[in-house]
């Protein structure tokens, strides 16, 4: 797997840092949000800001799915994975997720609730079809990316007429949230570093528009860290030029169209909700994915008596400031002090994408220095 | 020895107890404390400061590539002692058997067991055999517990770590770690990755020869990896940390591995490595005799001790930005996407 080197090459990150200082004009500011929050982790685990100049800043978006999810609705998987006959298989990053009462999957597992770790849709099929007398419960979650995946294991539940198996859906959209993010007049933003993974089923074509009636530039970029920085220095250039275009910096894995193979599927599969909650950015209309009624007798929420009941954040918690992008995780009176991945208060703690846990995990010694503490080398 | 399986007879203390320590432990350990037969073993102490040690062994699979729960329990408890410089003594071995476990399986883990310790020059002198229930073991549990001997006048400890001292670390990390998750997630690697356990005791007497004084602490970075090892030395010393991700080896097909499985190599357990921290002038020395040895050959200067209240461990990374290295948060759980 050489592209662990050469999409991390150091010489060729400083060749680029030197290219964005000094095309960044002095005296003006850079404020780039990446959606994605693979983007986030990248950018947190390599240390890119190092390499940025001062008045060029990234700030990050609400693209983790887990952090978005609100609680009301992982109280309503813990009560089906807490039903006898019912075998909840979800995405690891779940398991830890604070719901109400500070209840999470993980606790309710070692209660005795058949929850179950899968790393693809396919497993749950598998557990469905060797476990005839439990019901299997799939949490989906997710973008565009990890959609398809569920369409998927609709189509073969169907095909194998399968009883036990049914989809919790959380899907939910980028362009929506994109917008969403926009509307909110809370923080400026001058440009977007598009999501990789998205991209590759929606392609690039769906931002078009936002950057048009935003007059903000879109630039989708991979998630090495190489890819991050070459992206930037897009942004740099439009902003420049007083351009707003949507570019494709991913092109090895990112057309202009997506996968139209996956985009039927889900189509045909989905459809959208009215509303849809969303931790940090409120209702958004049209914003989110439900089984079509000719596939109702696989959705979890018509198998299941049991409604979603909204339940609010701890008040303290800045989740949802975070996620839009307003605050910064050591501006909540709860990072580090109560709330740690240790002990997580809200998602964006939980998730390694969340821009808390990134925050946490690799760059919290910045806030001592930004706070004037000295540190003394030798 | 009916059926080839351990049954709670064997654990009673009777007959059936005797017969298998005879057939199977003795043979396998091999050494005339047992041979006495008795229920402690007495011996003679050299002069010196004594060191002990004890840990347990819980590992599943039991048997992977590069070892197995039997060399495993030796060499983790021989590198304890070996951490603070002092030369292995004797060891003390307790088995916790589950009923129902193939005889095969348990003679092959002794056999292992006794081999690992002869060649660390160490016998296992006294020990003991239970035998639980099905279903209340997981096989096989193996605590082990060690003595040695400090050389005269060495006092390594986790809290010797000076600002300006240098940090060297014994060779390639996350072998064992990364072997074990294979074989659990079933993923059918094409290549073999080996668990790297070892016995280290012979790499530090020549490093306690070598750097005398100038070798303030060592440590094995077993579960958590480096970055728990790192961070207990930045808190108990009460120091900071900085290391180049650059220096650090790592085999390319553990990255790999790594990669696939969302993990950080920093954080990956190993059974055969050591941290030292070393007095600045004396690093480049420690390093070539560290070098010079078998289980040293890819030794590194990693980084080394700052002075920081805030006790980070932070890291250039190869990408040239800087982050820090934590403790992992609880079980390491992969990502989504």
């Amino acid at each position: 797997m050489k592209h662990i080197d050469e999409y991390r090459d150091g010489a060729l990150a400083r060749a680029m840092a030197a290219v964005i200082a000094d095309e960044a004009q002095p005296g003006r500011a850079y404020r780039f949000m990446e959606f994605c929050g693979g983007h986030t982790h990248a950018i947190s685990r390599y240390g890119i800001e190092d390499l940025l100049p001062d008045n060029v800043r990234m700030i990050h978006g609400p693209g983790c799915p887990v952090c978005v999810l609100p609680i009301g609705r992982i109280d309503h998987a813990i009560r089906l994975a807490e039903r006898g006959e019912v075998t909840l298989c979800t995405y690891a990053d779940l398991m830890r997720v604070p719901a109400s009462a500070g209840h999470t999957l993980l606790k309710a597992k070692a209660a005795g609730a058949d929850i179950r770790m899968v790393y693809s849709t396919l497993d749950a099929i598998r557990i469905a079809e060797a476990e005839p007398g439990r019901q299997v419960v799939f949490f989906a979650i997710g973008f565009e990316t990890t959609t398809p995946p569920t369409a998927l294991a609709i189509r073969l539940a169907r095909r194998k007429r399968l009883a036990n198996f049914s989809v919790f859906c959380n899907h939910v959209l980028t362009p929506p949230a994109i917008r969403a993010v926009l509307d909110s007049t809370d923080v400026r933003i001058d440009g977007f570093v598009g999501p990789a993974h998205v991209s590759t089923v929606i392609g690039t074509d769906p931002y078009a528009a936002i950057a048009a009636a935003y007059r903000k530039p879109v630039v989708v970029a991979g998630f090495e860290p190489l890819d991050v920085v070459q992206a930037v220095l897009m942004l740099i250039r439009q902003i420049n030029a007083n351009r707003h275009e949507v570019q494709n910096q991913y092109i090895r894995a990112v057309t202009v169209e997506g996968n139209l193979i996956a985009q039927r599927e889900m189509a045909d599969i989905f459809e959208r909700r009215p509303w849809f909650e969303w931790r940090g950015l409120g209702e958004l209309a049209l914003s989110a994915l439900r089984l079509r009624p000719e596939y109702a007798d696989l959705d979890a929420e018509w198998r299941f008596d049991i409604e979603t009941v909204p339940a609010a954040d701890n008040p303290a918690c800045e989740c949802g400031a975070i996620l839009r992008g307003v605050k910064k995780p050591a501006e909540c009176k709860l990072f580090g002090t109560v709330c740690s991945p240790d002990m997580p208060m809200g998602s964006c703690m939980v998730s390694p994408e969340g821009a808390c846990a990134a925050h946490w995990t690799y760059g919290r010694f910045r806030d001592a220095a930004n706070a004037g503490a000295e540190s003394a080398l030798v | 020895m009916r059926d080839g399986r351990v049954d709670l007879s064997h654990g009673a203390g009777g007959r059936a107890t005797a017969q298998l320590i005879d057939e199977i432990f003795r043979p396998a350990f091999d050494n005339p404390f047992l041979d006495q037969g008795n229920d402690q073993a007495a011996f003679d102490v050299p002069g010196g400061r004594m060191v002990m040690s004890t840990d347990a062994y819980v590992i599943s699979p039991l048997f992977f590539p590069g070892g197995d729960i039997g060399s495993l329990a030796v060499h983790g408890t021989v590198n304890d002692l070996a951490m603070s410089g002092a030369q292995p003594l004797h060891l003390a071995a307790s088995c916790i058997i589950e009923e129902g476990f193939a005889l095969s399986d348990l003679r092959r883990i002794a056999d292992s067991m006794g081999r690992a310790a002869r060649d660390a020059g160490v016998a296992i002198i006294t020990g003991d055999t239970k035998v639980v229930e099905r279903g209340k073991g997981d096989g096989i549990f193996i605590t082990t517990t060690g003595i040695g001997i400090v050389p005269p006048g060495l006092e390594l400890s986790g809290d010797c770590a000076r600002p300006g001292d240098r940090i060297i670390l014994s060779g390639c990390i996350g072998d064992h770690g990364v072997a074990i998750m294979s074989l659990r997630s079933n993923l059918g690697f094409e290549t073999e990755i080996r668990s790297d356990s070892a016995a280290l005791h012979g790499l530090v007497a020549d490093m306690v020869r070598a750097a005398g004084s100038a070798l303030r602490l060592m440590r094995d970075p077993t579960r958590g990896g480096l970055a728990a090892t790192l961070n207990e030395i930045a808190q108990q010393s009460r120091v900071g940390i900085m290391i180049e991700e650059d220096a650090i080896p790592v085999r390319e097909d553990v990255a790999a591995a790594c990669e696939l499985l969302g993990l950080d190599p920093l954080t990956v357990a190993n059974e055969g490595k050591l941290i030292a921290v070393v007095a600045p002038d004396e690093a480049d020395h420690v390093l070539g005799v560290m070098q010079a040895h078998p289980n040293g050959r890819q030794a590194a200067l990693i980084g080394r001790i700052v002075a920081d209240d805030q006790r980070f461990v932070q890291m250039k990374t190869s990408f040239g930005g800087g982050r820090i290295v934590d403790w992992l948060a609880g079980e390491q759980l992969p990502r989504i996407c």
